[in-house]
């Protein structure tokens, strides 16, 4: 007919008909080029890997609430292990217990979450104007202090809200305020909503003031100037002109802090807990606790829909608006704008909320750590037990202090080969990851490898641990049963922190040109070579940050890990958790500061040494 | 020193089409440009000759030796074509001296120590940067990266050295400097050179031939001279030659050996239809888009465009026998020669005359067209139908 006639112009569509080439040398030269090109092994390689480490899991929780389970035969009669259902969902949304196990917490999250993002939205919008747009003194200082509490655990604010708060409904020793000044603490002063909104709030605040900060300063002088020679006042070049620039930025650092806070775990579990104050992600531990597997793979995956929800949410904002974020004139010069006589009392205010925010909880816990006993604010009352003491039987069941306890050694050494391990692996990984997204950038399998390596980004830390609790207590294919051993714990840290150290990885992938490697093709390097020769020199330095930044969250992490520990591979943080939970809150606190000297040591270090960008890191 | 041969070359983006059906010898010991806008293909052509890209359809080979095909999915590793390419970012690591610069593929190819010093300083040496072995690419100027480049890619004697755009990076002094030592590099090399520009300056004055693309497809290839003189069709015409020929309509009639047209440039007689066009049919000097023989007298009659050259118009203060009548629009001297926009009945034609000419705005002048030198093409075909004298 005319297949190959004539296109509508008239001419030939393609000039000759093409050649036929026999099957078999095809499929030979083929082969040759898949084994001498490594990048598509490697992209195939990662696929997979990502696949079976983040995809499958989370099609086996679905699929596992779509089923009867064994133990279900003693609820219902109808039920056969292994077959469709939607009992649990349906017993889930409006069984007798949906208000207390579902809703109640959704209900707890859904506020947290919310008053969170809005308090930090301001502290950290607030501090970044003055930090970034105001002559405000000490700004390199300021800069790197408001950052420090981000850098530091979110719980341990909690710990040191339950020394100074504690009220006298759960027994035990009396918190600070009661011990000195003698007032009891009423309960909504001493654990739920009010306490871990305040506590998160002083974590999260970072992240707007990190998304902000960096907004502003990309704004160029010119832009503001331009609007003070058109006649308008400080305050209405504010609202007009910088206020619309850094909206972009706003929303998306509203929209990311409640996405964290959402799934949070460490806060609200010793905040709550002892009050029965539930959010989803602590119903959610309480649930793998006693064993109720599907209502904890369900709560999971109502955190995952309420986290893929909120980044669709600014995706979908944000999408066409960003692009002029970092749109404005020069950003070299920079007009500061006077606070005059605003500029002490602003500066006060910050130096009181950093002290407030890190310096009075560090103190706090540093000093509960010498109390021999709880609640007891006398000299001698000061000891070094907690710290040096030998094994005392009347002493918390014989607890020996920190640096003689083996057990607390073996934390010790477990986090630094966990955090180590995780972090070199991931940072590594990433590169990998950002080769092959920086190279496939106009091909499917660069677009595929960015889509996977996202995903970890939408699992709630602590459902990623209920997860792979699940996924590997037993034996899976060619990977034995991982459970209780570091290496679960390594491979779980490294695909949660994959979002993060490929975005690393690919940032400092695309600073190498693809022509200073295919300068070493044409001189006959093989990709060995060219990895060893050029990529990796070159990418030296994206490689030392993004592990500093990944060593940092490690270091800090508690949600991720806690479902997942046992006596043997115990970290710090688990150590941590578990001496709060049975009271034993001297060594809790000593064991945070140890955690807490650590991460300084590491962030102060990396600020000396370079550049290491935080924004990147807006992880845990 | 070797033969590369481009038979039937088709190769996509996605579903970008860049290059098309392209057929293109470059003889052993050329110095071949590929010249055309950006976007028409030519470092996509250079991509495929160095083995960085494959080929969907079409043969290379070089040497006789099938380096690439198409249809067999067959690609030889780019080290294997005795090729060296010099980028046009000059690609330098960063982290490496100068001399570990050059010295990378001879470590690659695990020559001996001894003599890959004596390759390296030698290569140092014809480039002139023999001083600057252990200084970083970041610690050297432009036109020494340039050099530096050059010479990576020359050290291990390649016998075809591919070029991209070398010279687009550097200024415009340094530009000519480094045009007469690439010139000279490649009679003492006699090396075969691929070279890619958009600068048809640096085509017409460095190149054994040119390969001019438009939109993905070889549209003539030829020597320099052949190219200036007769370029295949009117996009040639008008991107070759600065400053750029004027196209005038005209329409077309032959009368035995003569064509003459009609325009607002008067009644033109154009002698020898035989002998001019003689050379453009026929012959086959590397697949060039040209018909195997010489088109009917009515082919070449009708609508078409007459295409002259600026230094093929003279202009005269007084009336000369012959001239055409006409106004200054616009002069502008450039010191070695003057450019005179002449308005004549409504249409501006573009003269250039040597030395420094002085005109009033609105003078009255006229000029004289050097009629052997006026080429013609169809309007609708847009094809060369007149060729000029040689």
């Amino acid at each position: 007919m005319k297949a190959n006639a004539a296109s509508p112009d008239g001419k030939a569509r393609t000039g000759r008909p093409p050649r036929h080439v026999p099957f078999m040398e095809k499929a030979k030269n083929v082969t040759i080029s898949l084994l001498s090109n490594p990048y598509n092994v490697i992209s195939i390689v990662s696929a997979i890997l990502l696949i079976y480490l983040i995809v499958v899991p989370l099609g086996e929780i679905v699929t596992t609430t779509l089923k009867w389970q064994p133990k279900d035969i003693r609820i219902s009669p109808d039920a056969i292990p292994g077959h469709f259902t939607l009992y649990h969902w349906i017993e889930m949304l409006t069984g007798k217990t949906a208000a207390a196990l579902l809703y109640g917490p959704l209900l707890n999250s859904l506020a947290v979450a919310l008053c969170v993002s809005v308090i930090s939205l301001f502290v950290g919008g607030m501090m970044a104007w003055v930090v970034t747009r105001t002559d405000i003194p000490a700004r390199k200082f300021l800069s790197f202090s408001i950052l420090i509490p981000y850098m530091l655990p979110s719980w341990y604010k909690a710990l040191a809200w339950i020394t100074v708060f504690k009220n006298d409904r759960i027994g035990g020793y009396p918190g600070f305020l009661q011990a000195i000044f003698g007032i009891n603490p009423p309960d909504w002063l001493s654990y739920g909503f009010l306490p871990i909104v305040l506590t998160l709030s002083v974590h999260y605040y970072a992240f707007a003031y990190l998304l902000i900060s960096s907004a502003l300063s990309s704004i160029g002088g010119d832009l503001e100037e331009m609007g003070e020679i058109a006649g308008a006042s400080r305050f209405q070049i504010l609202k007009r002109i910088t206020f619309p620039l850094v909206l972009p930025a706003i929303l998306s650092s509203f929209i990311l802090t409640f996405s964290r806070a959402i799934g949070t775990f460490g806060v609200p579990a010793f905040l709550g807990l002892k009050t029965n104050y539930y959010t989803i992600s602590t119903m959610l531990y309480s649930s793998v606790r006693s064993r109720r597997t599907v209502q904890a793979y369900i709560l999971s995956i109502v955190l995952i829909a309420i986290a893929v929800f909120t980044v669709w949410l600014n995706q979908k904002m944000i999408g066409k608006r960003k692009s002029y974020a970092t749109i404005g004139g020069k950003g070299t010069r920079r007009n500061f704008i006077a606070l005059g006589k605003w500029k002490t009392p602003i500066l006060v205010i910050i130096l009181v909320f950093i002290g407030v925010a890190v310096l009075f909880p560090v103190g706090i816990l540093l000093f509960q750590t010498f109390m021999l006993k709880d609640g007891i604010y006398s000299l001698n009352n000061l000891t070094l037990h907690y710290w040096i003491g030998a094994s005392n039987p009347k002493i918390f069941e014989g607890e020996a202090g920190i640096f003689r306890n083996p057990a607390i050694w073996a934390a010790l050494l477990n986090t630094m080969k966990l955090v180590l391990l995780a972090s070199l692996i991931a940072t590594f990984v990433g590169l990998i990851m950002g080769y092959v997204i920086s190279r496939g950038r106009k091909k499917i399998s660069g677009r595929i490898i960015e889509q996977l390596s996202f995903l970890p980004y939408l699992i709630p830390s602590i459902a990623f641990g209920a997860i792979y609790l699940s996924m590997f207590s037993q034996r899976r294919l060619f990977i034995p049963a991982l459970y209780g051993t570091l290496a679960l714990l390594v491979i779980i840290s490294v695909v949660k922190y994959l979002p993060f150290s490929t975005r690393s990885g690919t940032s400092s992938m695309m600073q190498i040109g693809s022509e200073l490697e295919e300068a070493a093709v044409i001189e006959g390097a093989s990709f060995g070579t060219r990895f060893r020769r050029i990529i990796m020199p070159l990418a030296g330095k994206g490689f030392m940050s993004g592990f500093i930044l990944i060593f940092i969250s490690a270091m800090k992490e508690l949600d991720l890990i806690v479902l997942l520990m046992t006596p043997s591979t115990s970290t710090l943080t688990a150590m941590t958790y578990s001496y709060a939970e049975s009271g034993f809150h001297q060594f809790s606190d000593a064991v945070t500061t140890v955690i807490v000297v650590i991460i300084m040591i590491v962030y102060l270090v990396s600020a000396k040494l370079g550049k290491v960008d935080m924004s990147k890191g807006l992880g845990g | 020193m070797s033969r590369i041969e481009l038979q039937g070359i088709n190769k996509y983006y996605g579903d970008v089409h860049v290059l098309k059906d392209l057929d293109l010898v470059v003889e052993d010991g050329d110095f071949m440009t590929l010249l055309g806008p950006s976007g028409c293909g030519k470092t996509t052509t250079l991509r495929v000759i160095a083995g960085l890209e494959a080929p969907r359809r079409g043969i290379l080979s070089i040497d006789g030796v099938k380096a690439a095909d198409g249809e067999a999915l067959y690609n030889m590793a780019p080290a294997k074509r005795g090729v060296n390419l010099v980028f046009q970012s000059y690609a330098l690591w960063p982290h490496m001296t100068v001399a570990e610069n050059v010295a990378f593929g001879l470590a690659i190819r695990k020559t001996p120590k001894a003599e890959m010093a004596e390759l390296v300083a030698g290569a140092l040496k014809r480039m002139r940067i023999d001083e600057f072995a252990e200084r970083y690419p970041s610690e050297l100027s432009g036109g020494q990266q340039q050099r530096v480049a050059i010479a990576r890619s020359i050290v291990s004697k390649p016998r075809i050295l591919l070029l991209d755009e070398p010279l687009s990076n550097l200024d415009a002094k340094l530009r000519v400097e480094m045009r007469s030592e690439l010139k000279r590099l490649h009679s003492e090399l006699k090396t075969t050179v691929v070279y890619v520009t958009h600068d048809q300056v640096e085509a017409l004055t460095m190149s054994t031939k040119i390969a001019v693309f438009f939109e993905g497809r070889l549209v003539q290839c030829g020597s320099p001279k052949q190219i200036y003189g007769n370029p295949a069709d009117m996009r040639v015409a008008d991107f070759i030659g600065n400053p750029s020929i004027n196209f005038v309509p005209c329409v077309a009639s032959v009368d035995g050996d003569t064509m003459v047209t009609d325009s607002e440039l008067g009644r033109l007689a154009l002698i020898g239809i035989g002998a001019r066009n003689a050379g453009l049919y026929g012959a086959s000097t590397g697949g060039a888009a040209r018909e195997a023989a010489p088109p009917s007298a009515s082919a070449l009659s009708g609508e078409s465009t007459l295409a002259i050259r600026p230094e093929h118009v003279a202009v005269h203060r007084t009336h000369v026998p012959g001239a055409i009548e006409a106004r200054v629009y616009s002069a502008m001297p450039a010191g070695s020669e003057t450019l005179i926009h002449c308005a004549v009945r409504g249409r501006t034609i573009l003269a250039k005359a040597i030395g420094q000419e002085e005109f009033a705005t609105d003078q009255k002048i006229w000029i004289t067209l050097q009629t052997d030198k006026i080429n013609v093409y169809g309007k609708s075909s847009g094809k060369l139908t007149l060729g000029a004298t040689a």
